[in-house]
């Protein structure tokens, strides 16, 4: 029981630090642009201000377009509740394992790409073709990955996955040297960050996940930005649960927990530095570039499972 | 004394649909009366095909039984096994919807130029040859089913005969019919050269030198594989099936492409037993691409229909991954891993048989209402047909193999098996298996963005032409038909561990392994090897989306009457109203993919400048690269040799009876 409490506070807690971590890279940024800046906590303002406004829905919307915005935030919750983060004991881990998750992701876009289509606006159209492009090319590569991280701890459960990593001594395999490459690839495309897309920018040759939800308004936009900023600080806990496992709890004894908790914020922010340093030195691709940049994740994830098979098994 | 419960429903199955057939025929007159009683019964033999497949698969029995008729020497044996029972339910529960849909779709052609008893009768035929393949234990009398669904199909697909490209497709898919039934036969042949008789049980015993077994296999690879449409076998499907009539393309595509696959699984696993590594390589390299070239020949149609046919391909693809996987891991002795491959692939089948008949009922009543093949012209149906756009996002969900609906399940338990490979401690297998992997895990992506596009153009957004913005909801029988199937995604969706228990029977029978513990770890969780390994809950995931939808739901909903919503016209840049022509076309939406995937397909395009008045003109046509540069020459080349070949037509008479009697002579010289 004490478990499930766990689970779902967890959850919770990751919900709701999701905002402070997007505002904390746009803070960054804005620093390193020797800009002055909306504060951290910028994003928990704007979400509540956009909850309590008027929603404006287009006249040619269909029921779709309304429950879309619901159905994205939920499953990205869902998503986060399998996800080990402070602790790997978890029993949601159980409900839903790594390729689960990749579906969850997928769905979530599936539904976002429809809502883009459904107004009949030409950016809505434009924004869902990209966003399947792209997701098309970078999905794969993602499950690449992460199939050579569940071969490795040969489980696809993501508790048992992290744990395994966790525990086992540290040495650099190249196939998981390879997979975090890849990784990290698909992270920046799949979370719409430079150089695939730029979160800032509102202009149609460039945007992709703002093109999709450029007619959604009030409280429903407000669940697209909070799943955008949920989806982005998982990726990111990913990221620090699979390279740099050490320190997440391996029980649930408190202070086992608290290093958890402490250790995955420090690196959280850290990741948070090095992708707003990122974002700043370098631009945005073409659109036609993106697929080499894709190909590239796909292929580095491609070169970590064959290395695990063709070196590492014994 | 045996029973024949289970056997002897079946067979009235396959005799109620005879009866479909035939029965009609008495009232030709009266249209209405006879699609009703053509429906009725069919739907009866769907039902009862159904309830005696899922019967024999639940019980676990093998009924046999020698009908006294057929050749003197050679009566037609019967043999009713979970296999057979597994494939039984699909056909049957499939007929069962699309008698559900029938009438309603075809109350307009009735007195249109087509007669509609010609497509009662050879509804009926193939549906009763479809279930006798499956209850055929001798390859004589599977022969014989077989080819009456072939051709009983044919007449179907040439059923609008008075368009020239119906005609010109109907006739491919006959001539590849043929040609893979004779493959089947010689397959056949060469077991029954070994076994010393036709019947599948003396097949089964006779042994095989490896060479003569590979060949047996190859031929009905092909054979099979003709059928079921795998790359570069396909090119008939997506001809064939967008022609048809839309309840007869969902069992087409849904059904008949399965029986295929049920006679590949049998002549593999039960006829010649010992399998090869290699087979499954090949079985696996073949699927692969089928899938990916499926997926990616899809993405390009506009034709609604023909784009689901292409996704047969890809279906049938993954369904081929999941064999060649079990074949591989059989070949290499590890049992309980083959059984999990082959459960995947069995589990997918259903899957495609549901979703896919679901897609296919769908776009026909999209296609009677809007009257419109090209999805360009489609768009904003969710408003009018609120249903079946419901049950169509369903089918699409499905499709794209997202969770929590069925599609998912069987392609999780595929990675499951693929991800076993290290087990093979084979360099070769090991770096093949990966690397189907990752074709999957590709498919499946392009399958989601194809559905995005399916969905997107012709459900939402704005009507592109005056037909859809008339279009009403469908009848009926077309919705509950489509409902019942979308039920039907869900429940195998979020009940795996049931239905994977329930196919573990088939493994166990052909294998004579399953999965040890399917459900060890209660009804809730499904773990294919064990709960530390894998796992998924797909009803908890149902439960934990539904909770924090509604908890979101009430947290953000405001409590007073004034932040009601506004409904306003669509933001369009202060340039004048939005029109339909503004939004993304079906093209459009995949060029992005056209121009990353170019090498894949046999593109023209061009672009013709603005002149004279006119507006600047753009022609794309995107063709199989498979039809051009394979189909295409040896199509040439047999033209030519006939050409060559009819130089011996004198039009003479005494020339050809000469040819008669240089013949005569020849054989006489050869006999005596």
């Amino acid at each position: 029981m004490t478990d499930w409490i766990f689970a779902i506070v967890q959850t919770l807690c990751v919900v709701l630090f999701a905002p402070f971590m997007a505002g904390w890279i746009k803070w960054l940024k804005c620093r390193l642009q020797n800009r002055q800046g909306a504060a951290p906590w910028q994003p928990y303002r704007d979400l509540l201000r956009l909850s309590r406004k008027q929603v404006v829905l287009a006249e040619t919307a269909s029921p779709l377009f309304r429950a879309a915005p619901y159905i994205v935030f939920s499953v990205t919750v869902v998503a986060a509740s399998i996800v080990p983060i402070f602790s790997v004991q978890m029993p949601t881990a159980a409900l839903a394992d790594v390729i689960v998750l990749v579906g969850f992701l997928a769905l979530t876009r599936f539904f976002l790409s429809l809502a883009g289509m459904d107004i009949g606006t030409a950016f809505g159209g434009m924004g869902s073709s990209r966003e399947v492009t792209i997701s098309s090319l970078a999905e794969p590569a993602l499950l690449m990955a992460f199939f050579t991280l569940a071969m490795n701890a040969s489980s696809t459960n993501l508790s048992t996955v992290v744990s395994h990593l966790a525990q086992s001594q540290f040495i650099l395999y190249p196939s998981l040297i390879f997979s975090s490459m890849g990784f990290i690839l698909v992270a920046l495309a799949e979370t719409g960050r430079i150089p695939i897309d730029n979160p800032a920018t509102h202009l149609e040759l460039t945007m992709i996940h703002e093109a999709m939800i450029l007619e959604y308004s009030g409280r429903h936009l407000a669940l697209m930005e909070w799943a955008a900023m949920l989806k982005l600080t998982l990726y990111t806990v990913l990221i620090a649960n699979f390279i740099i496992p050490w320190g997440v709890a391996m029980t649930l004894a408190p202070q086992a927990l608290a290093i958890g908790v402490l250790s995955i914020t420090g690196k959280l922010l850290v990741l948070g530095c090095l992708l707003a340093v990122a974002e700043t030195v370098q631009a945005k691709m073409r659109l036609f570039r993106a697929p080499h940049f894709l190909g590239l994740a796909f292929i580095l994830s491609l070169l970590g499972m064959m290395s695990h098979i063709v070196l590492e098994v014994r | 004394m045996e029973t024949h419960m289970f056997l002897t429903v079946a067979q009235s199955g396959i005799f109620l649909s005879f009866l479909s057939a035939t029965v009609p025929l008495l009232f030709l007159r009266q249209p209405y009366l006879l699609v009703r009683i053509s429906f009725l019964l069919l739907g009866l033999s769907g039902i009862a095909a159904a309830w005696a497949g899922g019967m024999i698969l639940l019980t676990n029995q093998a009924e046999q039984m020698v009908l006294p008729i057929g050749l003197p020497w050679l009566h037609v044996a019967l043999r009713f096994d979970p296999l057979s029972g597994f494939f039984f339910f699909i056909v049957g529960f499939v007929t069962f919807t699309a008698a559900c849909y029938g009438p309603a779709y075809l109350r307009e052609h009735i007195g249109g130029p087509h007669p509609i008893g010609t497509l009662t009768f050879f509804t009926g035929l193939f549906v009763g040859g479809m279930l006798l393949v499956l209850l055929a234990a001798d390859a004589f009398s599977f022969m014989i089913a077989w080819e009456l669904m072939s051709v009983a199909s044919y007449f179907l697909v040439a059923y609008q005969h008075d368009k020239a490209g119906n005609r010109s497709a109907a006739f491919i898919y006959l001539l590849m019919a043929v040609i893979g039934g004779a493959f089947i036969l010689l397959a056949y042949g060469v077991l029954a050269g070994f076994g010393d008789s036709f019947s599948f049980a003396a097949m089964a015993a006779a042994h095989l030198s490896p060479t003569w077994a590979t060949i047996a296999f190859l031929l009905a690879f092909i054979g099979f594989g003709m059928k079921a449409g795998i790359v570069p076998l396909h090119v008939w499907l997506p001809q064939a099936h967008p022609v048809a009539p839309s309840h007869i393309s969902a069992l087409m595509s849904g059904v008949m492409l399965k029986v295929a696959i049920y006679g590949f699984i049998r002549f593999v696993y039960s006829l010649l037993g010992v399998i090869h590594w290699q087979w499954g390589v090949l079985v696996l390299l073949i699927g692969a691409a089928s899938a990916l070239l499926g997926v990616l020949y899809a993405l390009m149609q506009h034709d609604l229909k023909r784009l689901l046919a292409y996704h047969s391909v890809e279906n049938i693809g993954i369904i081929y991954i999941g064999l060649g996987l079990s074949m591989i891991f059989h070949a290499t002795g590890h049992m309980e891993v083959a059984a999990l491959a082959l459960i995947a692939a069995l589990y997918h089948c259903l899957n495609h048989a549901l979703f896919k008949s679901l897609l296919f009922f769908g776009a026909g009543a999209v296609l009677q209402q809007s009257r419109q093949h090209d999805m360009e012209k489609m768009g904003g149906l969710i408003r009018r047909m609120p249903v079946t756009a419901a049950c169509f996002l369903v089918g699409c969900i499905s499709i794209s193999a997202l969770p929590p609906f069925n599609g998912f399940a069987s392609e999780w338990l595929t990675y499951q098996a693929a991800l076993q490979g290290p087990l093979l401690r084979s360099g070769i297998l090991g770096a093949i298996i990966p690397i189907a992997a990752a074709m999957l895990a590709l498919t499946g992506a392009l399958a989601t963005a194809c559905f995005v596009k399916v969905y997107g153009v012709i459900f939402l957004g704005l009507p592109r032409s005056s037909q859809v913005i008339e279009a009403q909801e469908a009848s009926f029988g077309i919705q509950f038909a489509q409902g019942l199937l979308a039920l039907c995604c869900l429940i195998f969706g979020i009940f795996p561990t049931w239905v994977v228990s329930t196919i573990n029977v088939i493994a166990v029978n052909l294998l004579h392994t399953g999965l040890a513990r399917v459900a060890g770890d209660g009804w809730l969780w499904l773990t294919p090897i064990g709960k530390q390994t894998a796992s998924y809950g797909a009803l908890s995931i149902l439960f934990g989306l539904g909770a924090s939808w509604l908890i979101v739901y009430f947290l953000l909903h405001p409590p007073r009457r004034d932040n009601q919503i506004r409904i306003a016209p669509a933001w369009d840049c202060g340039f004048g109203p939005l029109t339909p022509r503004m939004q993304y076309t079906a093209s459009a939406f995949v060029m992005p993919i056209r121009r990353i995937f170019s090498f894949v397909w046999f593109i023209f395009e061009k672009v013709e400048p603005a002149h004279q008045g006119k507006g600047p003109r753009f022609f794309l046509q995107i063709n199989d690269w498979v039809w051009v540069f394979i189909y295409l020459p040896i199509g040439k080349l047999i033209l030519k040799l006939a050409k060559r070949a009819a130089l011996i037509q004198g039009g003479n008479l005494r020339v050809y009876l000469s040819y008669s009697f240089f013949t005569l002579l020849f054989l006489l010289w050869v006999i005596v």
